[in-house]
């Protein structure tokens, strides 16, 4: 197990442009970071009393967390499913996840008007409060997702006794994963349920949890496709699209069980009457359902996309903006309260924090054994 | 539609809840609360006369920064905000006008209470719903799961707090009335039990019929400990058309149903672990009992 030093010398890093422009985008975003510590929530977001949300919860802590949803998805079927022709990308889901967690947690940082406190969730319980749950499932999976990294970083290194520990807990640590991620997935979902008079009818709904975990296990799918998109455009490793065109497969069906139910319960509840009436409300719940649900499930029923490596990226773009549309209208567009847009320092931020994972990938690709060639000899010197 | 909608969550959570729902949905907050002794404020918006008397008592109390008028002359916020914690507005149109009274309405079942991750909301056995700033981590979950849109926060300052009524707890504790309702000159604004609330504001309603046969925040949000009777409809007043569901029964189950998912889960994920790891199962690379299946498989499959 050496340290592939050649190998890594060989990786270029894709300084183009593109990638300076993401550091540019980074640097920025961290700097009005700073600069909202220390003046505050009132010199630099449009957040108002009657607007205590913005951007920052809706699209970076729950999109962002219901996109990393594949790192939990994929270790299970690699891991407890036992498909282990999906291990090639168990990797990069992994890492993106990590990424995408210490993302949230960043995010959330930057949002809470008393950041230097998170650490009070440690030690101020509340079990009533979803947010609670969830910031305990967050604080945990992030560092079970390190763990669950971790091996590939001793592998660079070389270090082998942490790399066997590591190893003999790898199946509790699965285990740990999957369910922390199926609660707090789902408890997303119910952090809303508490709002049913202030979100729209046609997006509220008590079946958030279930809503909120499917969504996200195709989302997460879905999130795969755009690395193994984004390794073999930058990198030029290779597209996986048979193995991912065999993965996406799944999609249809767990969006398929997703629409067949909200379709169920508008009629049920007899919200469909808003369909009827029209409106912002209407059209931005006919673009979701068809757009985000719909339309990935056409997609990846059909082999031929499914095989075409433009199919199959345009399809995960479909079903990862359906999420962030699922939930930017319920934590956002449609919930009561004043009108807001974001300012340019809400959307900094939140660009700079995208670049920043971006970076983060890029430099775990550079250094790091993401993409392991599983030959004989490889497997032989684990 | 409440009830079909409770019917279908039944059904459905029977189905496939075992995932992401809790399949009996037990609520803690379902068996009613006596509330007969608890402490409540009645508001008859017929008898209030706008002198704000209340507001100004409210801010001496607190310790809260006057907001002025441009003149400088009358103390003149515009809503309830991080510097207000009650306020007399005026609704006027062009037949009639009345005055309303705005603070936090104490509810039964809060929602803060309830969403708050840290605990920074208590409600008292005795009525109010108190904050502890100490506790705070500025999530603003309280803000967005107020039903009535009542916590604020001061976001001028660089570490906000939240901000809202505390239905003068401490004065309360003295066998005080809270300073708005000792401040009202005209009888607008009452102090005591809710039941003897209730009982007075029912009398009112039977004795008169230009009120609105209604008593809010007698069952609004669960029921709340400000009460309100008024000659106009209360939507125009400003109040929300709530519905009387308890808000954290609503979370509760589901928080509840926590515990059965992780049992669901690391059974599940354990169950079929075993089951996909037989020996001889395809993908095995045969090294059993030493954690060998953790490896990359032997054979690249395209």
């Amino acid at each position: 197990m050496a340290v592939r030093l050649g190998e890594i010398r060989l990786r270029r890093y894709p300084l183009g442009p593109g990638m300076i422009l993401v550091w540019i985008l980074g640097a920025l975003g961290m700097g009005v970071a700073v600069y909202r510590w220390i003046f505050g929530l009132g010199a630099t977001t449009n957040l108002s009393d009657g607007r205590p949300w913005g951007l920052w919860i809706s699209f970076d802590m729950m999109s962002g967390i219901g996109l990393a949803a594949g790192a939990f998805t994929m270790a299970a079927i690699v891991y407890i499913f036992n498909l282990k022709k999906f291990y090639p990308i168990v990797r990069p889901t992994i890492l993106t996840g990590f990424i995408s967690y210490t993302l949230a947690a960043l995010t959330l940082l930057v949002d809470l008007s008393q950041p230097q406190r998170i650490w009070h969730l440690i030690i101020y319980w509340n079990v009533h409060s979803p947010l609670f749950e969830i910031g305990w499932c967050v604080m945990l999976y992030t560092t079970v997702l390190a763990l669950e990294f971790s091996p590939v970083v001793f592998e660079a290194l070389g270090w082998k006794v942490p790399l066997k520990i590591i190893r003999a807990i790898t199946i509790p640590l699965i285990i740990a994963g999957v369910t922390l991620s199926t609660m707090h997935q789902s408890t997303l979902g119910t952090m809303l349920t508490i709002l049913p008079d202030k979100i729209h009818p046609l997006f509220y709904s008590r079946l958030f949890p279930l809503y909120f975990y499917l969504t996200a296990i195709a989302a997460g799918l879905a999130m795969t496709v755009f690395e193994s998109f984004h390794s073999s455009r930058t990198y030029g490793y290779p597209f996986e699209i048979k193995m991912l065109s065999r993965l996406v497969k799944a999609i249809p069906w767990v969006l398929g069980i997703y629409f067949v139910i909200r379709t169920a319960e508008l009629f049920i509840t007899g919200n469909y009457r808003y369909l009827l009436e029209g409106g912002a409300p209407a059209v931005m719940y006919i673009i979701e359902m068809v757009g985000g649900v719909l339309v990935p499930i056409l997609y990846f029923s059909d082999s031929h996309t499914r095989n075409d490596v433009h199919g199959i990226t345009w399809g995960a773009f479909f079903t990862m903006g359906g999420l962030i549309l699922n939930r930017v209208n319920a934590a956002l567009i449609f919930m009561d309260g004043s009108f807001y847009l974001p300012s340019w320092q809400e959307l900094a931020v939140t660009v700079g924090l995208t670049c920043l994972g971006l970076i983060m990938f890029d430099a775990a690709v550079r250094f790091l054994p993401m993409f392991p060639e599983p030959t004989p000899k490889a497997v032989k010197r684990l | 539609m409440p009830i079909s909608r409770r019917d279908f969550i039944k059904v459905a959570g029977a189905g496939l809840g075992a995932l992401a729902l809790p399949a009996s949905p037990v609520s803690a907050n379902s068996i009613e609360k006596n509330t007969d002794e608890t402490a409540s404020m009645l508001y008859d918006s017929t008898i209030c006369v706008g002198c704000r008397a209340c507001q100004v008592a409210c801010k001496r109390r607190a310790g809260l920064e006057h907001q002025v008028d441009p003149s400088g002359l009358y103390e003149m916020p515009h809503d309830l905000d991080s510097r207000t914690w009650t306020i007399i507005k005026l609704y006027k149109d062009q037949e009639t006008d009345s005055f309303v009274k705005n603070q936090c309405m104490h509810c039964v079942h809060p929602a803060c209470v309830s969403v708050c991750p840290v605990g920074a909301l208590e409600k008292l056995e005795s009525g109010p719903v108190i904050y502890h700033s100490e506790r705070c981590i500025g999530c603003r979950y309280c803000m967005a799961a107020c039903p009535f849109s009542v916590p604020k926060t001061e976001w001028e300052k660089p570490l906000p707090f939240i901000q809202k009524c505390d239905f003068c707890a401490d004065r309360q504790e003295n066998g005080e009335q809270p300073k708005c309702s000792e401040a009202c000159p005209t009888g607008a604004l009452i102090y005591g039990t809710r039941k003897a609330m209730l009982d007075i504001a029912r009398t009112r309603l039977v004795g008169e019929d230009s009120y609105v046969q209604h008593i809010y925040g007698e069952k609004e949000a669960g029921g709340t400990s400000m009460l309100y009777i008024s000659d106009l409809d209360f939507t125009k007043l400003g109040f929300p058309e709530q519905s009387d569901v308890s808000l954290p029964d609503i979370t509760w189950p589901y928080m509840q149903g926590t515990l059965g998912v992780i049992g669901v889960m690391v059974t599940l994920s354990t169950a079929i672990y075993l089951r996909t790891h037989r020996k001889g199962q395809n993908g095995n690379n045969g090294n059993n009992g030493n954690n060998g299946d953790n490896q990359p498989p032997k054979g690249k499959e395209a």
